[in-house]
C-alpha cells in the first residue's frame, strides 16, 4: 500500500476553526405555539426587534457568499413568521438549502404538497414521546396529535424521509423502539438529541435528563441502530462507554468551531444550546455582517484556540469525550474546563454535589412567568392559561 | 481509511445514508466530472463538498486531492488527472480510492467523451 501525504486529524482542523460552517441553525422567531418545559431557546413572545424579511434575505445573500450550504432554521416556532415561505424559497433559490423544524402546526395538506415539490427542503417534526402521554406532559397538550398529523400530511403528499427528531429524556428512553417504528410508518428517518440545560431547560433538567443507567441503555441502543438514526452528532459525552469509533459521527464540541447560532434579533451566538451572553460572540446588524462575526469574533476566535483539558486532563477518556459539552456545563454551573454533568466515567456526580451557581438565564421569552428553579417541576404547567392577552398563542 | 476523505457526515445530519444503491462503479482509465449539484468549498484543510441533491458533504482531506477533483473533467481519464496533479502512477492507489468512494456517493459522474 502508498501512503499519502500525512494529513492532520480531520477533527484537528475543526478545531481550529473553519472558513464559514458547516452547520448553521437560524432560529428566525422566538414566537412559539407551543411552551415545551425544555425548550432551549426560552421561546413564546416575538422579539420586536426581530429580523426583517429584507434583513433575513441579506443573511441569506451573506451565507450563499460564505458557501453555507444549508440551514437548520428553528425557533421558536419558524413557521408561524407571515414571511416564513418567502425566506425558505430565497434561500433555497440561493443556493442554501433549508432544514426547518417545526412542532407541525402549519403543516397542512397543501403546505405538505408544497414542501414535497421542493429538492431543497427538509423537514424536521419535533416528537418527545412516542405516545401522547409522554410527548404531552413535555411539549403540551394536543402537541403529539399535532405532530402525528403533520406527519401524516407529509406522507400522503409524498414527501420522502422527513425527520423526527427525539430530544431524550428520562420518560422516553425506553420508547426508542417504538420512535423508529413510528419514523418508519410515516417513510421518516429517526433523529434523537441530547437534552441540554439550556434555556427553560435549566429548570427541568434535573427531573428529565436521562439516569446514568439510561444513558449506558441509550448508549449500547446507538451503537446497535447508530447507522440509520441521525444524532446530530450530539452524544459524543457518551463515547467513553465503548470503542473509539463505535459511535457514529464526530464527536467534537463544534461551536464557534464548525457550528453556530443566529438567533432571531440576529445575535450569534456558539452554538444552538448555548444562548446565553457568555457565549454572545456579535451580532450580525450591528458588527458588519455574519462573515465578520464568524471569523473575527473574540469569543470565537477563544474557542478555536486549543481549551484545557482542566479537571479531565488525567481522564484517560478524553480523546473521545473531548470533555463533553459545554453548554451542559455552563447551564448545570460546573467550570468549564471540568467533566460534563453526564461524565459516562461517574465525575460529573460529585461535580453536580459541589457548591456551584447556575447562571442567570440572559433572555427569556417565556409567555407567562418563569418557571422557578426551586423544586420538582410540574409537568402539566403548561395548561395554564395566558396571563395577559397578548401573552395569547401567536399562531 | 487511506486518509484524503471522509465521507459520509460528521458534525450534522444533512447527510442520509442513501436509501437506494450508490452512484457508478468507478474505472480509473475513463473521464470523470464533478456531479452538477455539487459545490466546492475550499478549506484550509482542503475542502468541503456538498451535494445539494442528495445532501451530502464529504472532505477532501488535502490541497492535492482538491486539485485533482477539480480538474478530472479536463483530462480523458482519472489517472492522467492525477498525474498532472503531481501524483505518479506508484504514488496514486489513495487518490484513486478516494475517487472511487465519490463515485460511490455520486459526488462524481461519468464525463462526457470528446
Amino acid at each position: 500500500m502508498t501512503t499519502a501525504a500525512p494529513v492532520p486529524r480531520l477533527i484537528e482542523q475543526f478545531e481550529r476553526g473553519l472558513d464559514a460552517p458547516i452547520c448553521l441553525t437560524w432560529e428566525l422567531t422566538y414566537a412559539c405555539n407551543l411552551a415545551c418545559v425544555h425548550c432551549l431557546s426560552s421561546s413564546g413572545k416575538r422579539d420586536p426587534r426581530e429580523l426583517s424579511t429584507r434583513q433575513c434575505k441579506d443573511i441569506i445573500d451573506e451565507l450563499e457568499r460564505m458557501q453555507v450550504f444549508y440551514v437548520n432554521i428553528g425557533g421558536g416556532e419558524p413557521t408561524v413568521r407571515p414571511d416564513f415561505w418567502e425566506v425558505v424559497d430565497y434561500a433555497t433559490e440561493h443556493h442554501v438549502g433549508v432544514k426547518f423544524s417545526t412542532n407541525g402546526v402549519r403543516i397542512t395538506p397543501e403546505v405538505a404538497g408544497r414542501l414535497a415539490a421542493s429538492d431543497y427542503v427538509d423537514v424536521q417534526i419535533s416528537l418527545d414521546g412516542a405516545t401522547a402521554e409522554v410527548n404531552d406532559a413535555v411539549r403540551g397538550p394536543g402537541s403529539f396529535a399535532m405532530a402525528i398529523r403533520a406527519l401524516e400530511n407529509l406522507a400522503e403528499a409524498g414527501f420522502s424521509d422527513a425527520k423526527i427528531s427525539v430530544v431524550v429524556t428520562r420518560h422516553n428512553v425506553d420508547q426508542l423502539d417504538e420512535f423508529a417504528a413510528l419514523a418508519a410508518r410515516y417513510g421518516a428517518t429517526l433523529r434523537i438529541t441530547r437534552l441540554r440545560p439550556s434555556g427553560r431547560g435549566a429548570d427541568v433538567w434535573d427531573e428529565l435528563h436521562p439516569t446514568a443507567e439510561q444513558q449506558v441503555q441509550l448508549y449500547d441502543w446507538l451503537v446497535d441502530h447508530g447507522d440509520r438514526v441521525l444524532t446530530g452528532d450530539s452524544f459524543f459525552h457518551l463515547s467513553g462507554l465503548g470503542e473509539p469509533g463505535a459511535l457514529a459521527g464526530l464527536n467534537l464540541c463544534g461551536a464557534g468551531r464548525v457550528v453556530c447560532l443566529i438567533d432571531p434579533v440576529g445575535d450569534v451566538y456558539a452554538c444552538p444550546f448555548a444562548i446565553h451572553d457568555r457565549f454572545l460572540a456579535g451580532n450580525i446588524v450591528s458588527d458588519g455582517g455574519f462573515d465578520n462575526v464568524w471569523k473575527n469574533a473574540p469569543l470565537f476566535v477563544e474557542l478555536r484556540e486549543p481549551q484545557s483539558a482542566g479537571a479531565c486532563g488525567s481522564c484517560g477518556h478524553l480523546d473521545s469525550c473531548r470533555g463533553g459539552c459545554m453548554a451542559a456545563k455552563f447551564f448545570t454551573g460546573l467550570p468549564l474546563d471540568g467533566p460534563d454533568p453526564e461524565c459516562v466515567q461517574g465525575y460529573g456526580v460529585p461535580a453536580l454535589a459541589r457548591e456551584r451557581h447556575k447562571p442567570r438565564p440572559s433572555g427569556d421569552h417565556s409567555r407567562g412567568s418563569r418557571l422557578s428553579s426551586a423544586g420538582p417541576v410540574p409537568l402539566t404547567l403548561t395548561t395554564r392559561p395566558p396571563a395577559r392577552p397578548c401573552n395569547e398563542s401567536p399562531v | 481509511m487511506w486518509g484524503l476523505l471522509t465521507v459520509p457526515v460528521p458534525a450534522t445530519d444533512a447527510a442520509v445514508p442513501a436509501a437506494t444503491g450508490g452512484g457508478a462503479a468507478f474505472d480509473p482509465g475513463l473521464r470523470w466530472r464533478l456531479h452538477p449539484q455539487v459545490a466546492v468549498r475550499p478549506e484550509p484543510f482542503g475542502a468541503l463538498l456538498y451535494h445539494f441533491g442528495t445532501r451530502k458533504l464529504s472532505f477532501l482531506k488535502n490541497r492535492t486531492i482538491v486539485a485533482v477533483v477539480e480538474s478530472l473533467d479536463q483530462h480523458t481519464d482519472a489517472r492522467s488527472a492525477c498525474r498532472a496533479a503531481g501524483i505518479d502512477d506508484a504514488q496514486q492507489a489513495p487518490y484513486l480510492h478516494a475517487l472511487g468512494v465519490l463515485v460511490q456517493s455520486k459526488m462524481l459522474v461519468p464525463g462526457e467523451t470528446r
